[in-house]
């Protein structure tokens, strides 16, 4: 059972690497946002895993103040997005 | 101490929402458009997280931390949708434009 969650845990980070490769080569700023919130829920599934393999509780909190934030994150900068604030670059068609 | 069936149970639930999110990744990755890609990312992203969570909290060692993993679960549950409704919202106020289908090259 330990042995499937670290497979788990690895296989999670390589999905933020695959992730990874969107927020950095996203044509827009929105791809970017979606990027980072795919990867959040990724790191949050990894401190779940964790607390469960250390046998520590602690890492749930971090776990949910890092899902908050994650949340808070995603919904500021997509109301930056809306408002004009943040500039929008566009693909070239 | 919980039983094996217990565990296999957890197991195979990671291994599931394991799965589902490697699907949202690899629709983040491959299709063509923005909202596309959203709707892959954020459907297979709580799905995957709800699945994860939930073997999580059946493989967890006490009482309290189900209960912490089932809150997280109720978190994840709401608040991913909110997120991508509130991004894809905000990106066709901005003016980015949906991928019509004529061109098979795609955009992405």
């Amino acid at each position: 059972m330990m042995l499937l969650l670290w497979i788990a845990v690895f296989g999670l980070l390589l999905n933020s690497l695959a992730c990874l490769w969107r927020v950095l080569a996203g044509p827009s700023l929105a791809d970017r946002i979606l990027g980072v919130n795919v990867i959040a829920t990724n790191t949050l599934l990894v401190l779940v895993l964790l607390s469960i393999l250390r046998e520590q509780s602690f890492w749930l909190d971090i776990a949910i103040v890092y899902g908050l934030l994650g949340f808070t994150l995603t919904l500021v900068a997509s109301r930056l997005v809306e408002t004009g604030r943040l500039r929008f670059r566009e693909p070239t068609p | 101490m919980s039983g094996w069936i217990v565990d296999a149970f957890g197991g195979l639930l990671v291994i599931a929402g394991l799965v589902f999110l490697s699907f949202g990744t690899i629709g983040l990755l491959r299709l063509p458009d923005l909202y596309c890609r959203a709707h892959a990312a954020t459907k297979c992203d709580a799905l995957g997280a709800g699945l994860t969570l939930l073997g999580g909290a059946a493989l967890a060692d006490t009482g309290g931390d189900a209960l912490r993993i089932v809150a997280l679960l109720a978190l994840v549950l709401i608040a991913s949708p909110t997120a991508g409704h509130a991004l894809t919202r905000a990106a066709w106020h901005a003016g980015v434009e949906p991928w019509r289908g004529e061109d098979h090259d795609g955009g992405g």
